[in-house]
């Protein structure tokens, strides 16, 4: 099995570089060819890897395969610690790479960045992989950072439209400060369990979950609790959890292909990965998993209602994923790991089907993102309906679609967390009020682009064509796992053992446990018709149907009477111009200060120039004792020799005393 | 009889007026090299005293290597004054400070 593992990671790799390097050699065709053959081993090894380890059962791989360096006592390396929820992880993420990686042949056709297109997102694919696989925190700070890595390169993949530059520089920037807390917690886990490797950490949990840090004078923290938050932070910055979500809506500058692998299915979920895996460290700190549930509540919550205003098709999707990134760590929270990694599983597939089909009504409206100019797709598109239809009902949680399961789990596992604080019933409440703005944002898109009146202009109405295989093989292959894959797994993964040994939980905080046990059936028939969820995104549907289906003209009329609501929404709460009008100026204030004081006056005039100025400044003072005189030579020599004499005759002690 | 002592102050106040030749001359280089023979004479008179007051040929015998030497030195000395006056049209002390720092 090593070998396998081995060539899962490094056969997107190689296909990355082939296309990168070579590109010019091996043309279009070839990019697309070799990256996809590379993902297609990679998928097909990693079902392999599943089947192994998930249906044959076989005992967690963890070994290390290389040695980057060794210092006393701590050693930096590579390995694999294969599990029940890597193995998840690795097909998940293979498989949509390898849908998007087809989808990107038609959607970036006639693009002149084509090779270039390929190599980044098989290297994003060997980043992710890097990332779940790895069995100590450097190598998940590897691929942790370079999944960042890539997702700049692709948000600024259109490197001559400056909102794009823009929008990766904001994207990069603010995963800093979110990775400023991430190495703040990597760096305390190196400095009290004394190594990096995960079981070594793992096993040593009891040892140091007593002790305590001073931050701040005076102020003891639990160890714990600030290895957890630190991390959390790192978590919150690549799965966009408020406040550190300003970066994901823009990052939808980037081509659809991108925002549905990275920015919807698989990099903005590992901050949820690396939390599950986490889980015997976060489970020591009641702290740290209330402020994980807070935080992803409030994402959940203010993030759907920023969805209710956008009308750029890509940006809705965007703020949905945001709010569903909520839910995944509201569950983390909860202790429901299980619950929140199932999310993750559904969510990637239905959002990934829901950004390629965004994608697909993109390319049929020649590019034109603006739902305004929408409308009654649905006769011209009908793949693209059909499976955008599902994915919006998966996204919703309608009853037999797979994002019903995880989200119910999700809801129930908050509704029964042990956490007793405020926190808990007012994480509940907030997701239940997501689940019909969820149902009320999805379905306005979904009715304005595809159903009412055609708003597109006449020449784009004439050109209206459903697009080409590469573009709905992908979505169809999508829908499939949207539907079916949570009835598959929700018996295991949330009510079973599908996680035993990869996702522990303190028996305090069991939640999932505590609930009834389900199959899907009775999930289904406990849900209908009566459940809060359902009746909510039932509301949900039905409002966004009367708003933008019957009555068109009361989303304008609610508009203009609540137009200060509207404009905050609009204007994302003020979050952006925080950031952009207030933080960063300060920060650049204070580099302009720390460059002006520090670097040019202090180290460059002080230390620097002042050093020198003050040797020509002695220099040129004892400069003038050489006058060029003969006679002034020659008088010190005298001098000097009268003085030497005087010495040499009477010895110091009496020359001084004399003088004295 | 001439003691001595009295040689000595002559040859102390020889090397004496020498030095101060050296030090108050501003104006010409060649009072300088005059200063310097005079000064070495001065010494030569110190080392005639001694070895006569103290029979000792050796001091006499010192003497004209000193001589000899000086004599040498003289020639080099006004050799080079010719050529820096051929150079600078001047040998005035007060205009030869190219060794100013």
């Amino acid at each position: 099995m090593p070998d396998i593992y081995l060539w899962i990671v490094l056969a997107p790799l190689i296909g990355s570089i082939i296309a990168g390097l070579f590109g010019n050699v091996i043309g279009r065709a070839g990019a697309h060819w070799v990256t996809i053959i590379g993902v297609g081993i990679s998928f097909l090894l990693s079902l392999l890897v599943f089947k192994h380890h998930v249906l044959d059962g076989a005992a967690t791989y963890n070994a290390s395969v290389y040695t980057w360096l060794a210092t006393e006592g701590i050693k930096f390396e590579i390995g694999f610690m294969i599990d029940n929820l890597t193995a998840m992880m690795m097909v998940v993420v293979t498989f949509v790479s390898w849908m998007v990686h087809i989808y990107t042949v038609g959607y970036m056709h006639d693009d002149p960045g084509y090779q270039r297109f390929f190599s980044y997102i098989a290297l994003f694919t060997f980043s992710m992989l890097m990332l779940v696989m790895a069995n100590n925190f450097l190598q998940l700070f590897f691929g942790w950072e370079a999944v960042g890595l890539v997702s700049y390169l692709l948000i600024g993949f259109w490197f001559k439209k400056s909102t794009a530059t823009f929008a990766n520089l904001k994207a990069f920037l603010i995963n800093r400060v979110g990775d400023f807390g991430f190495i703040l917690g990597i760096a305390a886990v190196l400095m009290y369990f004394g190594s990096l490797d995960y079981m070594t950490v793992f096993n040593n949990v009891d040892r140091v979950s007593g002790q305590e840090i001073e931050i701040f004078d005076g102020v003891p923290w639990s160890v714990m609790t600030f290895i957890s938050i630190g991390l959390f932070i790192g978590a919150m910055g690549k799965s966009a959890q408020v406040p550190l979500h300003v970066w994901l809506p823009d990052s939808m500058e980037g081509p659809t292909p991108i925002s549905a692998l990275i920015h919807a299915a698989t990099m903005v979920t590992a901050g949820i990965f690396m939390v599950a895996r986490m889980s015997p460290l976060f489970e020591l700190s009641e702290t740290a998993l209330l402020f994980v549930m807070f935080i992803g509540a409030t994402t959940a919550l203010t993030m759907g209602f920023l969805g209710l205003v956008q009308n750029d098709i890509k940006r809705v999707v965007a703020y949905s994923t945001l709010s569903q990134l909520g839910y995944m760590t509201a569950a983390l929270g909860a202790s429901a790991y299980a619950a929140g990694i199932f999310h993750l599983m559904t969510h990637a597939f239905f959002k990934a089907l829901l950004f390629l089909g965004a994608g697909s009504v993109i390319i049929a409206m020649h590019h034109e993102q603006d739902m305004r100019k929408m409308g009654g797709l649905r006769k011209y598109m009908p793949i693209t309906w059909l499976t955008s239809l599902i994915g919006s009902l998966a996204l919703i949680g309608t009853p037999f679609f797979s994002g019903f399961y995880s989200k119910d789990s999700i809801i129930e596992a908050v509704a029964h967390s042990g956490l007793d604080s405020w926190v808990q019933p007012y994480a509940h409440y907030a997701l239940l009020t997501g689940v019909f703005f969820t149902a009320l944002y999805s379905f306005r898109m979904y009715f304005m682009v595809f159903h009412g009146k055609e708003r597109m202009d006449e020449h784009t109405r004439e050109h209206l064509r459903e697009t080409p295989w590469v573009v709905t093989v992908p979505l169809i292959a999508l829908a499939i796992p949207s539907v079916i894959i949570g009835a598959i797994f929700v018996k295991d993964m949330v009510f079973g053992n599908f996680f035993k040994g990869a996702i522990y939980v303190a028996p305090a905080h069991e939640v999932l446990g505590h609930l009834p046990k389900q199959d899907w059936f009775s999930m289904v028939t406990h849900a209908v018709p009566f459940s809060m969820p359902f009746i909510l995104a039932l509301a949900g549907v039905v409002v966004a149907w009367f708003l933008y289906m019957q009555r068109t003209d009361i989303p304008a009329k609610l508009e203009t009477k609540f137009k200060w609501l509207h404009t905050l929404l609009i204007e994302k709460y003020y979050m952006d111009h925080l950031y952009i009008k207030l933080i960063a100026p300060f920060g650049r204030w204070l580099g302009d200060k720390l460059w002006q004081w520090g670097d040019v006056k202090i180290i460059d005039g002080t230390i620097v120039n002042g050093s020198a100025r003050t040797v020509g400044y002695i220099s040129s003072k004892l400069r003038n004792i050489q006058t060029g005189f003969l006679y002034t030579y020659a008088f010190t020599m005298i001098i000097g020799l009268v003085i030497l004499i005087a010495v040499f005759v009477y010895g110091w002690d009496k020359i001084i005393s004399t003088l004295g | 009889m001439i003691t001595l002592t009295q040689v000595l102050i002559l040859a102390a106040i020889m090397f004496s007026i020498s030095v101060a030749g050296i030090f108050l001359n501003r104006k010409n280089l060649i009072i300088l090299l005059m200063s310097i023979e005079l000064m070495l004479l001065s010494v030569n008179i110190n080392f005639i005293a001694f070895s006569y007051y103290m029979d000792d040929l050796a001091g006499q015998i010192f003497v004209f290597f000193i001589l000899t030497v000086a004599a040498a030195e003289a020639a080099i000395g006004l050799a080079i004054l010719v050529v820096l006056f051929r150079n600078k049209r001047t040998i005035n002390v007060d205009d030869l400070n190219e060794m100013k720092g």
